[in-house]
């Protein structure tokens, strides 16, 4: 209970990770919280990333967290944008309307 | 009696994920997503612990500059700018619950199967290339260590990485201007470009009347 392994770690990203799922079903009409959601699951990756970094003593993890970091930036300010440029030209966001392309 | 260094680790361990874990729960259930973006907040800095705890320092200062400073603060900003009834869109709420939640927990019992019966491999433990691995604390910093690594071994990754931020700049940029035609602005193409018959007119101007 006292010595945090790496399982407790794994397991509170896999919660996280579960999380995001969730709340890309609970909130299906909203593109902002999918997008926090999407999110959440990044930084659970994050966090299985460091985990694994720190209990096999290997830099690499560290590294490829920050470039999980990278890419979680830009897709966040693209999307954001996206969600913008939508809202200028329907004026909504709900991902119902989002049918120009009958997907 | 156990260590005091281990009992303090452990609880701040037990208390940045419990804080990890309700922030995320409200993130996706808040009403109004404002609360949201400020229990997103929440989640990342308590994240930069759980971070700090695994001895990432480099990493934990990042989450909290570039997510706390950078992309939730985005966020807050489209969440205020755009002008939208937030109550119509939780319509249809309780309706995904049952599905939502059927996923979610599947996902969550295989992940945690996974997570509950596995061990590393005899040969993996120092699975690391000998440049990769951590140096004992007090010999290299967190963040000297992950420079060394990143500017050497990873250095096109790098690269890459900043390319990737590039685009997604010029991209964000491009997908959000607009030309309004109310505005003007001065063109200098144009103005350069502008020949001589369509700006001036010689008249000959008889003498002794007017133009």
């Amino acid at each position: 209970m006292l010595t945090i392994t790496l399982e407790h770690y794994l397991t509170v990203a896999a919660i996280l990770f579960s999380l995001g799922i969730f709340g890309i079903f609970l909130n299906r009409k909203n593109v902002i919280i999918i997008l926090m959601s999407v999110e959440l699951m990044l930084l659970a990756v994050n966090l299985n990333l460091v985990a694994f970094s720190n209990f096999l003593h290997d830099l690499t993890g560290q590294v490829f967290a920050m470039f999980v970091l990278t890419v979680a930036a830009a897709e966040s300010a693209i999307g954001l944008a996206i969600m913008i440029a939508f809202f200028r030209n329907r004026g909504s966001i709900a991902v119902e309307d989002v049918n120009v392309m009958k997907g | 009696m156990p260590e005091a260094g281990l009992v303090v680790s452990a609880a701040a361990f037990y208390l940045f994920s419990t804080l990890v874990l309700v922030s995320g729960v409200m993130v996706v259930t808040a009403r109004n997503p404002v609360h949201s973006v400020l229990f997103l907040v929440l989640a990342f800095f308590n994240a930069a612990g759980l971070f700090l705890l695994l001895g990432a320092e480099f990493l934990a200062m990042i989450l909290v500059v570039v997510y706390v400073g950078a992309v939730a603060v985005l966020f807050l900003f489209v969440v205020m700018m755009l002008n939208i009834n937030f109550v119509t869109m939780r319509e249809g709420f309780l309706q995904y619950l049952p599905m939502g939640g059927l996923v979610g927990l599947i996902l969550l019992v295989e992940l945690v199967f996974v997570t509950g019966g596995w061990t590393f491999a005899p040969e993996v433990t120092m699975a690391g290339s000998p440049s990769t691995i951590v140096a004992p604390l007090g010999v290299m910093t967190n963040t000297r260590a992950l420079g060394d690594v990143l500017y050497t071994q990873y250095f096109y990754l790098f690269q890459a990485a900043g390319l990737v931020l590039l685009v997604a700049m010029i991209g964000a940029i491009t997908l959000t201007h607009r030309s309004r035609p109310d505005v003007r602005r001065q063109k200098i193409s144009e103005q350069v470009s502008r020949p001589r018959k369509d700006s001036i007119e010689i008249r000959k101007v008889p003498t002794g009347r007017g133009v």
